[in-house]
């Protein structure tokens, strides 16, 4: 099952855009205009453009700190992302979330968590919402492959498949958890072998290949949207950056990054079009550069943004009304 | 006027809710068909059907974080944690999500829920099974968290609390369940944050709440004997803090017990006296006491737990030693 050609395209770009906002994001960070902590997803975008392209609208997602590539694939402006990265009022959580908690209602994105596996119980949450108001929308949630060695993990799995609810697990193993070996933690080889425990269907899928992806999650998402439940889907991925902030990554196996470059996922789709004759060099890099255009004009929008007043420390802590 | 228990006020509360609005659940381990471990809740399984009355795993924090992931998308749900010793099983998803959710995202979602739990000690539980969460939940600002003393406030409280468009625990005590009280008819969803003057007092303002607001009328009756006349309010609201009605008591009385079911450490109570000192210090004419738990857990031998738990007798020594001051 490949993607429409305009699926494709919009695939394409969301990539390039990610790919660019998160190496602009690394730049900004260093350059101490984001503070703390800044998890990028550069080698993982195929994982969220290839599983948006299979969600509809009022679908539900939930993801982690590791989230800039979701966010945008499901249409998170620029804009919202780099204002909320620098901590501005007009960030997309009015600069109260930051890199760690990128969260946009409007296009169904529940929320970035910086606490390991607490993002797939919210999402049963919704998808119990999409059940009981039997709505045909699907949640689904991302995670690491560390996360699956967390309780919250378990008890999720274990309670959407009795209440088979329309929820997907989306794990992204990048083969690391922080600084650890993801082999080092965890005693099986692959992750969807979990499911079996809790009788769904684990798959197992190249996240480099955004149509692979978009396939499985495509079925997936019929099987939870026609009432057969949940399933666990894994997508075996690399990220190329350090786990956060300025790791270089050191405790990687020597010429292993070199390996995962040459199964980029942006280069993947590009020549696939490229071979079907949907593109060409030049299309490509008009795309690449109206990208970076992108990003830079919401980078440069966003430092000129003003911070939040002072006053809205109160703000929305509770609800008025 | 009908007269119920405590226990009876709970299931008729998430009854009429859940006849009066499609979009309120309610889930928790073994509430449906088995009707809850302290029989609080049967038959709202028979009635409203399993799939808005429902069973769930032993999971409190998948329990808790559904519940969640439902309010933010449009139902309005009830989660049960069962005893309130619990909430430290479930507190990523109290204190990180649920507390947080509205706030980081900068307002983007309203968070219109409700979780029980039974708390509270005297009847022999032992240390896991018998604590009071207030004070836990106290820390966490997104939270309100309602302590129902009466058959009529935890009806009120409890439809108050499922109307809310904010989370809010609502904790039950166990000691209180078998109490009977009356509930008109006509009793309608309370405001959360009120406190009430239970027995008015002009000698000493006494603080308390649910088990401990019983012992304190107790020890207020028989004061009242001697001629001492004690104020007694009902907190019924540790989150929001009803501070109006505690400075005026103090401003009449001027002389304050806190009466809690807690350790000293980081009590509610700490905040009561707090309150007192910033905004009632010229009232007081005498030091504040707060009688509690101490530094000590709460025991199983029945002396041990007697000892542990603020009694009659403490909070009688209490308020006089106040009054003697
Ligand atoms: C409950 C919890 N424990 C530990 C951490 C610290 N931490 C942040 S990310 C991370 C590694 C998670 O790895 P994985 O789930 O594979 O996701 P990845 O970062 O690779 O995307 C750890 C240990 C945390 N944020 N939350
Ligand atoms: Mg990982």
């Amino acid at each position: 099952m490949t993607l429409e050609l305009d699926a494709r395209q919009r695939a394409l770009k969301q990539m390039l855009e990610i790919r660019l906002a998160e190496e602009k994001i690394q730049e900004l960070f260093l350059a101490n205009l984001i503070r703390g902590t800044t998890h990028l997803a550069i080698g993982q975008e195929a994982v969220a453009a290839g599983s948006t392209a299979a969600l509809i609208p009022g679908d539900k997602v939930t993801c982690t700190y590791r989230g800039h590539h979701h966010a945008l694939a499901l249409g998170m402006t620029l804009r919202g992302m780099m204002g909320e990265m620098m901590g501005k009022a007009t960030g997309a959580c009015k600069g109260k979330g930051g890199s760690m908690h990128m969260t946009d209602a409007t296009i169904g994105l529940l929320g970035a968590n910086a606490i390991v596996g607490a993002q797939l119980p919210i999402a049963l949450g919704a998808a119990l919402t999409a059940q009981v108001k039997k709505t045909g929308n699907i949640a689904v949630t991302f995670f690491g492959e560390a996360a699956s060695n967390i309780g919250a993990f378990h008890e999720a799995l274990n309670m959407a498949s009795i209440w088979k609810l329309p929820v997907l697990f989306i794990c992204e193993n990048n083969l690391y958890g922080e600084y650890s070996v993801w082999s080092k933690t965890t005693p099986i080889q692959n992750i969807a072998d979990r499911a079996a425990a809790y009788n769904i269907p684990g798959v197992m899928v190249d996240g480099q290949d955004t149509e692979a992806v978009y396939q499985v999650v495509k079925t997936a998402a019929d099987r939870a949207r026609t009432g057969q439940g949940p399933s666990l889907i894994e997508c075996k991925t690399y990220r190329y950056r350090g786990h956060s902030r300025t790791d270089t990554a050191p405790y990687r196996k020597p010429g292993e990054l070199d390996e995962w470059l040459q199964r980029d996922p942006i280069n993947i789709l590009k020549e696939r079009m490229i071979a079907d004759g949907q593109l060409d060099e030049v299309e490509y890099e008009e795309l690449r550069q109206a990208a970076e255009t992108a990003v830079v004009d919401a980078i440069e929008w966003a430092k000129n943004e003003p911070f939040p007043a002072l006053e809205s420390l109160y703000a929305d802590v509770y609800y008025e009304g | 006027m009908p007269e119920m228990t405590y226990r009876e006020a709970v299931a008729k509360a998430l009854a009429d809710e859940l006849a009066s609005d499609p979009d309120v659940i309610f889930f928790g381990e073994d509430v449906g068909e088995a009707g809850g471990v302290f029989k609080v809740t049967p038959g709202l399984y028979e009635r409203f059907g399993g799939d808005r009355v429902r069973d769930t795993p032993i999971s409190e924090q998948a329990i808790i974080g559904t519940a969640l992931g439902a309010a933010i998308t449009g139902l309005r749900p009830v989660a049960e944690l069962m005893f309130a010793d619990f909430v430290p099983v479930a507190l990523d998803q109290i204190a990180n999500q649920v507390a947080k959710y509205r706030y980081m995202s900068g307002g983007q979602f309203v968070v219109p829920l409700t979780i029980r739990a039974a708390q509270g000690g005297g009847n022999g539980f032992g240390t896991q099974h018998s604590q009071c969460a207030e004070s836990w939940l106290m820390n966490f600002p997104g939270i309100k968290v309602v302590s129902p003393s009466t058959p009529v406030d935890m009806y009120g409280l409890l439809r108050g609390a499922i109307r809310e468009n904010n989370p809010v625990f609502v904790l039950e005590h166990k000691g209180l369940y078998n109490l009977k009280g009356e509930v008109p008819d006509d009793t309608a969803p309370m405001n959360l944050g009120e406190a009430k003057v239970v027995r008015a007092g002009s000698h000493v303002t006494v603080v308390a709440s649910q088990l401990m607001l019983h012992r304190a009328l107790e020890a207020a009756a028989a004061l009242a004997k001697e001629g001492i006349e004690v104020e007694v309010i009902d907190l019924r609201s540790f989150v929001p803090l009803d501070k109006t009605t505690i400075l005026q008591s103090l401003a009449k009385t001027n002389r304050l017990v806190v009466v809690e079911e807690a350790p000293h450490q980081a009590g509610w109570g700490g905040d009561i006296v707090s309150l007192a000192a910033d905004e009632g210090v010229y009232w007081l004419a005498a030091p504040v006491k707060r009688v509690n738990m101490g530094g000590a857990l709460i025991a199983y031998s029945p002396p041990l737990e007697d000892e542990v738990l603020p009694n009659v007798g403490r909070i009688t020594r209490a308020i006089r030693d106040v009054l003697a001051a």
